[in-house]
């Protein structure tokens, strides 16, 4: 990466000052360092960037969670440390660093310590890919969604590894119902985006974004989820990422009245905050990819909007969704295991196939207009609709309500 | 359709969010130490001493010493010891009164025994919930200087109930009041037919001409007593409201001090 062609050509483009700064600030401070050492300055920038950031997102998450959690079950919320229970974050934070960090003297210690920082690592690589402003990709890939969700996949290594070093019976289990539950669901996360490639025919996320630019009839953007196929590969794709961030109603890995904590149960003090971050950073990334694929990325909703800098659009996408996932949580109640296993493996990849060939129909009539527009539409609209309908009556068909019976 | 339960029950959450906000009937959250919900009546535990004036609580306290509740108490965790000299009470009788009235409250079980057992409504049951103390045994151990809580505030935790036992206390003390003066009044009219007729009788009781006295010293001091004393025939013997003030006195003060 060569630090002053990347200022000049920042200089010479459209873009405002406020978009601007953060790549101009990062190759300013890399300008003062001999040129075989740019490139490595300009990533740690990069790095420290998103920790510091992401860092912060968390803490202020973790209180955002509890005030909306709150606020669903008609109570205020942590309201004691400072105004509002700002301060919250940062006393949680000094328990979790002053707490004893107890092992297991029958765990397995390299595997007990490595398990957190290896949840941490591959959570954080994620961030890696996802452009989060017009120039802010702190790595451009070609196949950036591959390596996505390769390093999100990875996580699933590291929690089994906590719940076998543990050496405790809730650890295991837990660990195997994550390891159940991570595959099965890494299928429909898989499948719901893959139209998306189809469509954009690229695996780059700065071209998936470009693709989503400009608006229908001037204030419909043309993201992927204003299209039949977008908005039900969007749904497949939020429940599998609930499901692969292990996020109620799918925390069954850390199912506390069945597990205790599963695989957190013999984590204490700061590995376990770290188990925490990971699981927020995974929450995060997931959504970041969300937003990528399905809402546009960093771009404006509507034209005249787009004078607000595109990592503030990026923040306000990133921010909805979580508040949405907070809000599932406080909603619904966990499944049961064989309910997860059915949801993902009869209901949601089939729904996922079939909404593959809803695009390849899509895309195939791209050159309809007029009133075969609307025919392509009904079309579409129709081959999401009909087979959800009829695979959410076989889901729970035979299996509920169940009847027990008592000797 | 599948989703449509999922959908409901995000609405209801999502009223939940919102309404919190904006309806402070939502939120029943009582923030303990700065709002405090109020105690129902019935709320009691740990005993305390009543007395009957605030500004002179050791003088005042309605307790005798008999020990009742000394020993009545489960737990033993009430000690007493009686005082040598007695004091007036609130009717003006001479009592003995305790010079030492403790109470272990890390004993105590709240079983309100000695309230119960209590013969002069001295010792009641209080509404004190935040005991917590840095000291586990001299702080948890309470004197008679912390025990002692004016009757207005007996009031002010159980109103009914005090309304209650001060009525019952009135009655009691008018009725000793009006005996005192009976047996006064008799005492005057043997000593007058003992001076009329110089042949001394050995045993004064009230008993023939007590009803007729007590009626004249009624009518004379306070006209709106209870009709308990009706007769209305007998002539008044002179020397009857002389001597009824004596008794009176402190016996209204004691009424007017609650």
């Amino acid at each position: 990466m060569n630090a002053m062609p990347g200022i000049f050509a920042a200089a010479t483009g459209a873009d405002s000052l406020l978009e601007r700064w953060p790549i101009l600030f990062r190759d300013t401070v890399a300008g003062f360092f001999p040129a075989p050492l740019q490139w490595l300055v300009g990533s740690l920038i990069s790095i420290l960037a998103i920790v510091a950031i992401f860092g912060g997102v968390f803490a202020a998450l973790t209180l955002l969670e509890r005030k909306m959690l709150g606020r669903v079950q008609n109570r205020p919320g942590p309201n004691r440390t400072g105004p509002f229970g700002l301060l919250q974050p940062i006393a949680d934070g000094i328990k979790m660093l002053t707490k004893e960090d107890i092992v297991p003297r029958s765990a397995d210690h390299l595997l007990h310590f490595l398990a957190p920082v290896a949840l941490l690592a591959f959570s954080i690589l994620t961030f890696a890919v996802i452009p989060f402003g017009r120039n802010l990709v702190p790595l451009e890939l070609d196949a950036a969604v591959l390596y996505f969700f390769a390093a999100g996949a990875a996580t699933e290594l590291a929690i089994f590894m906590a719940g076998w070093a543990s050496r405790n019976k809730f650890s295991l289990l837990a660990a195997m119902r994550a390891l159940a539950q991570l595959i099965s669901y890494e299928l429909p996360l898989l499948l719901s985006f893959v139209p998306i490639i189809m469509l954009a025919g690229t695996l780059s996320m700065t071209g998936i974004i470009d693709q989503q630019a400009g608006w229908n009839f001037g204030f419909i953007p043309k993201w992927y989820i204003f299209t039949p196929w977008g908005f039900a590969a969007f749904a497949i794709f939020l429940v599998a990422a609930l499901a692969e961030s292990n996020r109620s109603p799918f925390d069954l890995p850390e199912a506390e009245s069945e597990l205790i904590a599963g695989h957190l149960t013999e984590y204490s003090g700061f590995k376990y905050a770290l188990f925490f971050m990971a699981e927020y950073f995974g929450m995060i990334a997931l959504s970041g990819m969300a937003i990528t694929l399905f809402l546009g990325g960093w771009r404006a909703p509507l034209p005249f909007l787009e004078f607000i800098p595109s990592y503030l659009w990026f923040g306000a996408k990133l921010l909805g969704l979580l508040l949405l996932f907070i809000w599932i949580r406080g909603t619904f109640p966990r499944l049961r295991m064989d309910q997860l296993t059915r949801l993902a493996w009869k209901f949601l990849v089939p729904l996922a196939l079939f909404n593959l060939g809803t695009a390849a129909f899509w895309s195939l009539t791209s050159g309809w207009s007029g009133p075969l527009q609307l025919a392509r539409w009904g079309v579409a609209i129709a081959l999401v609709v009909v087979p959800f309908v009829l695979l959410g009556r076989g889901l729970s068909r035979g299996v509920a309500p169940r009847t027990y019976r008592f000797a | 359709m599948l989703g449509s339960g999922l959908l409901q029950g995000l609405k209801v959450t999502a009223k939940n969010i919102a309404g919190s906000f904006h309806d402070p009937e939502r939120l029943v959250t009582v923030e303990y130490p700065e709002q405090k919900t109020k105690l129902p009546e019935n709320y009691r535990n740990f005993p305390f001493l009543v007395s009957e004036n605030a500004t002179d609580p050791m003088g005042t306290l309605r307790c005798v010493a008999c020990q009742i509740c000394e020993k009545e108490c489960p737990p033993q965790c009430i000690y007493i010891e009686k005082s040598k000299d007695k004091k007036p009470d609130a009717a003006g009788k001479m009592q003995v009164y305790p010079a030492v009235f403790d109470i272990d409250t890390s004993v105590c079980m709240s079983c309100q025994i000695c309230v119960e057992v209590c013969p002069f409504e001295a010792i009641k049951m209080d509404q004190v919930f935040e005991i917590a103390t840095t000291d586990r045994f001299n702080a948890l151990l309470l004197d008679r200087n912390q025990l002692a809580k004016p009757n207005s505030y007996y009031h002010q935790i159980h109103p009914t109930e005090a309304a209650e036992v001060d009525g019952r206390l009135l009655a009691e003390r008018k009725a000793a009041e009006e005996k005192a003066k009976a047996a006064a009044a008799a005492a005057a009219a043997k000593a007058a037919a003992a001076a009329a007729a110089p042949k001394p009788v050995a045993t004064p009781t009230a008993t023939a001409g007590a009803p007729g006295a007590v009626a004249a010293t009624v009518s004379v001091a306070k006209p709106a007593t209870p009709p308990a004393a009706a007769p209305v025939s007998a002539t008044p013997p002179a020397a009857a409201p002389a001597a009824s003030p004596a008794q009176n006195a402190p016996a209204s003060d004691g009424k007017a001090a609650p």
